[in-house]
């Protein structure tokens, strides 16, 4: 099914991150890898210590694309907090991905 | 020969000569509420059903639910045909309003997702509708517009035969967002007309490269049993011809048409202003249909079944009872009810089921007050050409005005008119304050018919012709018919008298004659006895005379010496 990433999504035992991610990918493209890097680096930077990240190659597992009504790839589902979102693309555009995540600039792990 | 895709659809295999091209995308656009889902879902229903191919169905739109709902009306379980794993759906939904965009990405996902679906049952079929939803989905229309083209090169690489759905586009655009562009194989456009409220759908085959196809409009229909287009297949008039009669019921009618009636499978064209008879004329020949054993059809467009059987009782005409044994079916339905597409193919489904010898349409000039002459002409002639296939006598009634003048009376169902074989004209006739009917053959193809104007009159023992009496030169009918009637028979019974009075004096005069020839006779007899009776005297007298002298001549015989 999913792959889950260990170091990419730490996640405190018990604990249940206020940042859900699922990013949908097609195999190892250079878009993929891209959209992969640059997840990491924003929640790093911006959520750390507060999400975490599945990541789910569709070229492996084609009936989960249905479920979250995929499309473009990649696509990044943000499925907590509610209401659902959805980014899609390489995730280039920092600016874009925080305003799809609804995530403050800078915030860091702050709150 | 390009190979095709039989689509079962009534109607559109015959205008594509075989289907759609196989293993190609065809576009099929037009307005919102043409049929173009029902169109594609048929396809594939069709296609799992009847040939064997499954089928996936994408769609933009509606969801699965309402999808399978929708088409349930027509008779197709899709949640049956997926358990069977011949069709798949999909709905692939996208919310612009959930959708950010952060970098590029292409569609991908669209591709897996339909990959999925067409290895998961083996389809041969695919329908995606409606695309164009993508475009209000993803704002970026360059990436989009390269994706569609990847994904129609992508279909036709793996065999796919494909019906993709489009918006109609303003102006002359076919499709809102120009997918004619990448689908070049086959182009079919859907279309729906709102004319005097009364919607009208047609269909026309654009573009089929590498083949011949139907280029006209066709009007279609989605009907109980799903969508079919109605080609003029019949047009090249090689319908079977029959020298068989049928009578009319109406004796008298049937001594006007060469003392027989009409040609089995011919067309009979009844019109008059209102309260002429029409539908009694019509009735008549649907009973007399039922009373040979035959089965017949009542397409009624003006009044209800119940109502008809009420009227036509009144004189005599009793329909119930064929309804009842099952010889007779009365549709009723308002003209307005539904475009005259589908009335057409209504009474064609009607005619398929129940295979009646007898139609009678009461009447078209309902259709043809509803929509344009132009429009009722080619689907009278559909069905028209459609009865005489299948061997049905057809009666059809029309109103015309009474104002009209009577030549233009005539003149206003030219159009018609020249499809139908036998035209019976009725007229009322108002003199010496009646009204009165009248009827005549106007034309009947293939036979002597009777040029003669009859009285045409409805009783309650039923529908009867009577000579008409011409005075001058008018038309003489009810009560001054009556009063004529009786003039001469009272005038021949006065010459009967004055004959036999004249017989009689001549009689009397030849025994006049005949008693003075008696005596003449009687006295010439006696003239001839007295002639008789004088000659006999006369001889006696001379006797008497000669024996006087022979005493003296012997005494001078005597008298010599010897």
């Amino acid at each position: 099914m999913s792959e889950r990433e260990p170091g990419d999504a730490p996640l405190a035992s018990g604990h249940v991150p206020a940042y859900q991610l699922r990013l949908y990918v097609a195999g190892q493209t250079a878009k993929s890898l891209t959209a992969i890097a640059n997840l990491h680096r924003i929640c790093e930077t911006h959520l750390a210590g507060q999400y975490s990240v599945e990541v789910i190659d569709l070229t492996k597992t084609p009936q989960l694309a249905a479920g979250d009504q995929i499309l473009a790839l990649p696509t990044l589902v943000r499925r907590l907090p509610e209401p659902i979102k959805k980014i899609i693309g390489d995730l280039a555009n920092e600016e874009r991905v925080l305003v799809g995540l609804d995530v403050q600039p800078g915030r860091r792990a702050a709150s | 020969m390009l190979p095709k895709a039989r689509t079962g659809i009534d109607g559109l295999d015959e205008i594509t000569g075989g289907g759609l091209p196989a293993g190609r995308p065809t576009l099929v656009c037009g307005s919102a509420g043409c049929g173009k889902t029902m169109l594609a879902m048929e396809f594939l229903v069709r296609g799992a059903t009847q040939y064997g191919e499954p089928g996936v169905f994408m769609t933009f739109e509606e969801n699965a639910a309402e999808l399978t709902a929708n088409v349930r009306s027509l008779g197709f379980d899709l949640d049956e045909l997926a358990a069977a794993k011949m069709i798949a759906l999909d709905h692939v939904h996208v919310e612009r309003s959930e959708i950010e965009e952060a970098g590029d990405y292409d569609l991908e996902g669209l591709f897996i997702r339909l990959g999925h679906a067409i290895d998961t049952i083996g389809a041969k079929r695919v329908v995606l509708d409606t695309l164009e939803a993508l475009f209000a989905g993803l704002p970026n229309h360059a990436i989009l517009r390269a994706e569609l083209r990847r994904l129609f090169r992508w279909l036709k690489d793996r065999g796919m035969t494909a019906i993709i759905t489009g918006e109609k586009g303003d102006g002359n655009a076919i499709t809102r967002h120009g997918l004619e562009e990448y689908v070049a194989d086959c182009v079919i456009i859907l279309d729906q007309r709102i004319k005097e409220q009364i919607s009208t759908r047609r269909l026309r085959v654009l573009k089929y490269r590498g083949t011949a196809h139907g280029m006209n409009e066709y009007p279609f229909l989605i009907g109980e049993h799903g969508f079919s287009v109605l080609p003029i297949t019949s047009l090249q008039l090689d319908h079977p011809v029959s020298a068989e009669r049928v009578p009319t019921g109406i004796a008298r009618l049937d001594e006007m048409l060469e003392g027989e009636g009409v040609f089995r499978a011919s067309s009979v064209f009844v019109t008059g202003s209102a309260g002429t008879g029409k539908s009694s004329i019509a009735a008549k020949l649907v009973e007399a249909a039922c009373q040979r054993g035959e089965r017949a059809l009542f397409f009624a467009y003006e009044e209800s079944a119940a109502q008809i059987i009420r009227n036509m009782l009144s004189i005599n005409i009793d329909l119930a009872t064929w309804v009842k044994k099952g010889l007779l079916q009365i549709h009723s339905s308002r003209p307005t009810l539904y475009g005259l597409e589908q009335h057409l193919v209504m009474m064609h489904e009607s005619v398929n089921a129940f295979r009646p010898t007898m139609v009678a349409v009461d009447p078209i000039s309902n259709l043809t007050l509803a929509y344009d002459d132009a429009d009722v002409n080619p689907t009278l002639m559909r069905l028209i050409d459609f009865l005489k296939q299948k061997q049905i006598t057809a009666v059809f009634t029309s109103l015309t005005s009474e104002a009209m003048v009577e030549p233009m009376q005539e003149n206003s169902q030219l159009g018609v008119s020249s499809l139908m074989d036998t035209w019976l004209l009725l007229r009322n006739v108002e003199y010496s304050g009646e009204r009165n009917r009248t009827i005549f053959v106007l034309k009947s193809r293939g036979m002597a018919h009777s040029n003669q104007v009859r009285e045409f009159v409805l009783s309650d023992a039923g529908i009867d012709l009577v000579d008409v009496h011409l005075s001058g030169d008018r038309v003489l009918t009810g009560r001054a018919r009556i009063a004529q009637e009786e003039d001469e028979r009272v005038a021949l019974s006065t010459g009967h008298a004055d004959h036999l009075r004249t017989l009689r004096q001549l009689e009397s005069k030849q025994k006049t004659i005949e008693a003075q020839i008696a005596a003449l006779q009687a006295e010439s007899e006696a003239v001839h006895l007295a002639i008789g009776q004088e000659s006999v005297r006369a001889a006696d007298q001379q006797i008497l005379a000669g024996t006087k002298r022979q005493p003296g001549g012997a005494g001078g015989t005597q008298r010599k010496p010897v």
